[in-house]
């Protein structure tokens, strides 16, 4: 299991990915709605680096423009000001780089969770052979906890199941940006837990860089290297940054036990109280 | 074997049978003897309750016509005739019956004797397919077109000729309003530029719609013998009815989830994957919904459209029949009107079945 992973960043390094210092770059990003009372400004001037490797989530109320962020990096809405840096390259439309995993899973309810992953895989290795994409697509959804159920329809899923589907879908892509808008959002909490627990199982073996809004304060320290603050909209920007500075892979468990994991949870608390 | 009858009867619609055969296994006797009851013999109690009615609406017009009839032979002819027309009609003379709506019982004898003349008509059929058989073999080899069959067709005759004007008539409104409802659905642009057309033709008329049919297939098809009116009549009822299908496909298409479309731009899948793996099986259900309104209103159309057009089928039967006035004239009339209804619902249901099978949602009608 560790050789793996130093395999994997050997690799990384060999490709010259290691010397560049982000992997995303956001430099004064700003979002104007044009309203009939004048301009609505959702983010102004926002900057936000993020590193290899690393996993930030985004915290802030309900309305504060988390989510347009994230589809601006997404590229699935148009920027108004600023730039938007991936991987050294200035993002100009969606595209399967910057994998997507949406709050409701948006699976197409009449293909299977296979065919659901599939759609995706056959976009991006194109160029393999049909046994390699069928190889990526079971390893994902096996790893994701579904061997059994992948021939089903994705309407006959569960809430829970799908977003697994969801995951799949995402990691099966090797996306290099990971963007997770309130991914658990949707379900109960127990199947948020267990949620949570298939995702930072799959990414600790991934590792790509992630980005995920939530409102969930226990969920970003969970999951997160570090914690992004967003004040309250309009002209929304990053209030306060929050590192977490817990050994990976984490346990739930010693997360919950860990003597600095009430210091974080007070920490997020009172910005988000203000 | 009995959850799978259940299941096979509920997915074509015919599910008010399922207390039955729950019933005809012995599960749950009183449960489903009370779901029998809502069921099955409510709508028979019904449909007893509308024969009923039809039956003493229609005594009294016959009573009515009647009285009519003697009163004005009395003026006519006096005393004399008025007790003449009076034995006359209760005496079940064919001359003298009131001309008026048939009661069930006249219309079924009507039903049995259209059946007969079926059965008559398809013996001589066959007779005179055997009797030119060997100069049509012979006419063949001369290079001359064979001797068919010329006599006047049968009511089941009339039927099929009317199915196949429909089904027609619908392929040609599926063919052309499906496409351009998927185009008019993905272009805005597209959509408003032919927004006050499609606006002004769609409630026009299915008489307009068969003049205008006519004046365009009668200069084109000048020169040429062939009959005409069978395609005057199916591309009227293809117009007529394909608004139905546009509409819905044009809003289905328009209206896909946002979430399918951001995962394909995500995916970045090309035009064509996007219109076959996403937009058209979500837009499925609303795509069909249209088709089902356009065989309905295909098969409502088909007869106003054959009885001017002139082409045979169940309308040019109808009309050939109130221009008769014979004794049976009317009943037979009703008898259509009723197998026109029954077949309407019929394609509903197969319409519904293959709905059932080819989208993702659990619809029911």
């Amino acid at each position: 299991m560790e050789a793996l992973e130093k395999e994997e960043v050997v690799r990384r390094s060999d490709n010259g990915l290691f010397e560049d210092k982000y992997m995303l770059d956001i430099s004064q990003l700003t979002k104007i709605y044009p309203t009939p009372n004048g301009d609505y400004v959702v983010l102004d001037d926002l900057d936000l680096k993020v590193k290899h490797e690393e996993f930030i989530s985004i915290i802030g109320h309900s309305g504060c423009g988390k989510s347009t962020l994230l589809t601006m990096i997404a590229g699935l809405n148009p920027i108004s000001r600023g730039t938007i840096i991936a991987d050294n390259q200035t993002i100009k439309g969606p595209g399967p780089d910057r994998g997507v995993i949406f709050q409701s899973p948006s699976l197409l309810p009449w293909m299977t969770a296979y065919d659901n992953v599939m759609l995706g895989v056959k976009q991006v290795f194109a160029h393999g052979t049909k046994k390699d994409r069928d190889d990526i697509v079971k390893y994902y959804l096996a790893k994701v906890g579904l061997e059994d159920a992948m021939h089903k329809k994705a309407k006959e899923l569960s809430q829970g199941m799908q977003q697994r589907v969801g995951i799949a879908r995402a990691f099966a892509l090797k996306p290099k940006v990971l963007l997770l808008d309130e991914p658990f959002g949707m379900l109960d909490s127990l199947t948020r837990g267990e949620l949570q627990d298939v995702l930072i199982e799959v990414w600790n073996q991934e590792k790509i860089t992630a980005i995920m809004i939530t409102h969930d304060v226990d969920e970003s320290i969970f999951l997160a290297d570090r914690v992004i603050m967003m004040t309250s909209g309009p002209r929304a920007k990053v209030g306060d940054i929050l590192e977490i500075d817990f050994e990976r892979p984490r346990l739930r468990k010693d997360v919950l036990e860990h003597p600095d994991y009430y210091k974080y949870r007070e920490h997020l608390i009172n910005f988000l109280e203000h | 074997m009995k959850d799978r009858s259940i299941h096979i009867l509920n997915f074509v619609g015919l599910g008010f049978f399922e207390p039955a055969i729950r019933l005809a296994t012995g599960e749950e006797i009183k449960k489903n003897l009370v779901a029998l009851l809502k069921k099955v013999l409510l709508p028979i109690l019904s449909v007893g309750l509308f024969l009923l009615l039809w039956h003493s609406g229609a005594t009294y017009l016959y009573n009515v016509e009647k009285d009519a009839r003697i009163e004005k032979a009395l003026a006519d002819q006096g005393e004399v005739g008025a007790l003449e027309m009076r034995t006359c009609i209760e005496s079940g003379d064919i001359s003298c019956q009131p001309n008026t709506l048939p009661s069930p019982a006249q219309v079924w004898t009507a039903y049995k004797s259209l059946l007969a003349d079926h059965a008559v008509i398809s013996d001589k059929k066959v007779a005179f397919a055997e009797k030119v058989a060997a100069t049509n073999a012979q006419r063949q080899e001369q290079g001359l077109a064979a001797i068919t069959y010329t006599g006047r067709p049968s009511f089941v005759d009339q039927i099929f000729t009317s199915l196949k004007t429909v089904f027609a008539g619908f392929l040609l409104a599926l063919f052309i309003a499906v496409p351009i409802g998927i185009m008019l659905g993905l272009s805005k642009t597209l959509r408003s530029s032919v927004n006050w057309l499609i606006q002004i033709f769609k409630p026009v008329s299915p008489v307009v719609w068969l003049l205008l049919v006519f004046m365009i297939v009668k200069t084109l098809t000048r020169g040429s013998d062939s009959d005409s009116s069978f395609i005057i009549s199916f591309i009227s009822v293809g117009l007529c009815s394909m608004w139905a299908t546009l509409v819905n496909t044009s809003m289905g298409v328009s209206s896909v989830d946002k979430d399918y479309i951001n995962v394909a731009k995500v995916l970045q899948l090309s035009v064509a994957q996007k219109v076959f793996k996403i937009i058209l099986p979500s837009s499925f259900p609303l795509i069909f919904t249209g088709l089902r309104i356009t065989l309905s209103v295909a098969w409502m159309v088909l007869i106003a459209i054959e009885l001017l057009a002139q082409s045979p089928g169940l309308g040019s039967f109808v009309w050939e029949e109130f221009q008769n006035g014979a004794n049976d004239s009317n009943s037979k009339i009703i008898v259509a009107m009723f197998i026109i209804g029954i077949i309407g619902f019929l394609l509903d249901r197969i319409m519904l079945t293959i709905q059932k099978f080819v989208t993702f949602t659990e619809e029911t009608a």
